[in-house]
């Protein structure tokens, strides 16, 4: 299996879905919304750092609201780039603007089971094959961690997950399960143990932490505390958005942007008024509530423009964006799966989102699915493949072969073919066969997906993990699970 | 020497390379220490199963396929007219006349499947594009032909398919060919319906039907 990691990078294809006037609207609107509604920060250290610089905070109601100028100062000490390290350094990921790297998608609960087909809950073991699988894929970047182990207690529960990934898996590992001031320092002290050292992690942070907000315009206390501990360490920590119209955001799209970076930014720049210059990321997943019934949708068009009109806000404060993309509302990989998922994806790679978030899930990222897992990643690298656009020079125009073949005749016998035949992208899990042969067999790409998900598991072996670090780990883990017991 | 020369052969097949199949017919020739049937079956048809196999295991593309196919042609040309002045013929598999039907001009898909009976062993006589039942059957019976090979695009030419079959039936010819048609319009059914013995959906497709309906014949 190849340690290679998949990218975007230097896109022909550009979008122009927000202008400079909408971009300077939005902003204007969102520090509006922060000034005087003002946004909730239910955490005893949040509210004194806000105090300390010159927010009015409503200590009973928690809420904070503060000057523009103090946020817009705050923000411009956030770093434009820095890099995801990876166990394996070759896998490292730099978040410079110029590059889209996926990761698993996370969190859910239930699992179609890679071997019997059934659903089920969500286990430790999950995690590890996922972790595994997507070790062997070119186009999965990082982690996220993708399920719950509900086999695991809830206090330690994340510590788990993440000694779990590193175990399965030389590339980065981005949580969003550790959202508690406890648990935030266990992860850092295995994160350092990795890294070599507080400071080796602080310059390769083998782990990132991204924190939910709580929409509209509010927090939750523990997530600000393991952010704020996170960006002391030095570890990359992003807040994400998941304001969706109608219901935790206005109707309209523009006043839902303007809710969700209100919330990222108030936080981002809580962090970087307490660590000024700690490594940041802007994250979101925007939606609609369909209007029918309030559900939840995991895809349509307006999650697609969201889509490419939060990176616009995210490079405007200069700081890498992850976005939620894939994640269908489908409750098995179909029709929908591949529309809503394709869209969405290729929305938030034509802005450049630095990081998507992410493959595998079905039903809004709460059933995993291996062969949606495979699938999605075959959706990325069409999009890899059509963000490089059409180059056009006198070896793409081949004149010579064109005169050479003439009119009627065939262009396969031609030296040029020879040598660009393998630029066409090659899909696995597309349907191009005969007809007759479909009708013989009646399978499809998901059977193919499933297969392929597979044989990774049964024949992939990562780069194991140090078996000191893992029982350093367990300790660390047990512990803790006994300070919490008594 | 000879087993260098041979894999030599082989390679140019495999590197698609016309002008070394060529060269490495004229060398055996002229060398005169390998004899023109052994050129064909222990060096250029070697190639042509290495890549054939290669593809079947979907590791060489279609562009490949051909190019040994027209290395093989090159090659196989080169070395007839030393075969027919010993005297001896290289045994085929068996005889295609291959055409798109009349009234029709689509080519490539035909000119494939052409390119890959020849490359398989089977001596193919390719009547091109636009051809009339009469100049199809004229030429089926001109040669002794074993099947008759007919491709067309279009629904409004596909029935040239059929009527070539009524003629045969007519003139009593119909147990005589062995009847394969094919083009991106024709299904099953269509099969079915005019009463032809092989349809395939692709080119190498096409070389295993034509195989079949050899050991029917």
């Amino acid at each position: 299996m190849s340690n290679k990691i998949k990218s975007i990078t230097n896109p022909k294809l550009k979008l122009e879905i927000l202008t400079p006037a909408d971009v300077k609207k939005i902003h204007e609107a969102t520090l509006w919304i922060i000034e005087k509604v003002g946004v909730k920060f239910p955490s005893k250290r949040a509210l004194d750092i806000w105090a300390e610089n010159g927010a009015e905070v409503d200590r009973d109601r928690k809420i904070v609201r503060v000057r523009g100028d103090v946020i817009e100062s705050a923000l411009k000490k956030c770093p434009p780039m820095y890099p995801l390290a990876a166990r394996d350094p070759s896998q490292d990921l730099s978040l410079d603007g110029n590059h889209v790297f996926v990761g698993t998608d996370g969190c859910g609960v239930e699992v179609i089971d890679i071997q019997t087909g059934q659903r089920r809950l969500s286990k430790l073991q999950d995690v590890a094959d996922i972790a595994r699988i997507a070790d062997a894929t070119e186009e999965i970047a990082f982690h996220w961690v993708p399920v719950s182990a509900q086999d695991k207690p809830p206090e330690t529960r994340g510590l788990h997950e993440v000694k779990t990934i590193w175990e399965n898996s030389t590339k980065h590992a981005q949580t969003e399960s550790i959202y508690s001031e406890h648990e935030a320092k266990a992860a850092l002290e295995m994160a350092a143990m990795i890294a070599g050292s507080k400071e080796a992690l602080r310059k390769r942070p083998v782990l990132s932490l991204m924190q939910c907000t709580a929409s509209p315009l509010g927090h939750d206390g523990g997530s600000l505390d393991a952010a704020l501990l996170a960006a002391e360490a030095g570890i990359p920590t992003g807040f994400m958005t998941m304001a969706a119209c109608l219901t935790t955001g206005p109707a309209t799209l523009a006043g839902n942007l303007a809710v969700g970076n209100a919330e990222v930014i108030a936080a981002t720049a809580l962090l970087q008024l307490a660590h000024p210059g700690a490594p940041v990321f802007y994250a979101a997943a925007q939606t609609a509530s369909d209007p029918r019934s309030g559900a939840y949708t995991g895809g349509g068009p307006e999650d697609f423009l969201f889509g490419a009109a939060t990176n616009v806000l995210a490079d405007f404060y200069n700081i890498p964006l992850s976005m939620g993309s894939f994640a269908t509302g489908a409750k098995e990989p179909n029709w929908q799966a591949g529309v809503e998922n394709s869209l969405s994806t290729f929305m938030a790679s034509i802005a450049m989102s630095d990081m998507l978030l992410g493959v595998g899930f079905l039903h809004g990222s709460r059933i995993w699915s291996f062969a949606e897992m495979m699938m999605d990643c075959e959706i990325f690298s069409i999009i890899h493949k059509v963000m490089q656009g059409i180059i056009v020079d006198d070896e793409t125009l081949a004149l010579d072969a064109i005169a050479a073949v003439g009119p009627t005749g065939h262009f396969l016998a031609q030296k040029h073919t020879r040598q660009h035949m393998r630029d066409i992208f090659l899909c696995e899990f597309m349907d191009r066969r005969p007809y007759g042969e479909w009708e013989n067999k009646k399978d499809d790409g998901r059977d193919w997906a499933l297969a392929k998900a597979r044989k990774i598991l049964a024949e992939h072996k990562p780069e194991p993990l140090d078996p000191k670090l893992s029982r350093e780990f367990d300790k660390i883990i047990e512990s803790l699970e006994n300070k919490t017991a008594a | 020497m000879s087993e260098e020369l041979y894999k030599k052969m082989a390679q140019s097949i495999i590197d698609g390379d016309p002008d070394a199949s060529a060269a490495l017919a004229r060398e055996a020739i002229a060398a005169g220490i390998i004899h023109p049937l052994d050129a064909i079956t222990k060096g250029f048809v070697i190639g042509v199963n290495t890549v054939g196999d290669a593809f079947g295991r979907g590791e060489a593309f279609l562009p490949e396929l051909v190019m040994a196919g027209e290395a093989m042609k090159a090659a196989v040309a080169t070395l007839d007219p030393e075969l027919k002045r010993l005297g001896s013929e290289r045994k085929m598999l068996g005889k295609v006349v291959i055409a798109t039907v009349e009234g029709d001009i689509h080519e490539i898909g035909k000119s494939l499947v052409a390119t890959m009976l020849g490359a398989s062993g089977f001596d193919v006589h390719d009547l091109g594009v636009d051809a009339a039942p009469e100049k199809i059957i004229g030429k089926a019976l001109e040669v002794n032909a074993d099947i008759i090979a007919m491709s067309a695009l279009l629904t409004t030419t596909m029935v040239k398919q059929k009527e070539v079959i009524e003629d045969l039936e007519k003139e009593g010819l119909r147990g005589k060919f062995k009847v394969m048609v094919g083009g991106a319009p024709v299904t099953r059914d269509w099969v079915k319906t005019i009463g032809a013995d092989g349809y395939s959906e692709d080119a190498m497709g096409a070389v295993t039907v034509a195989k079949q309906l050899l050991e029917t014949k």
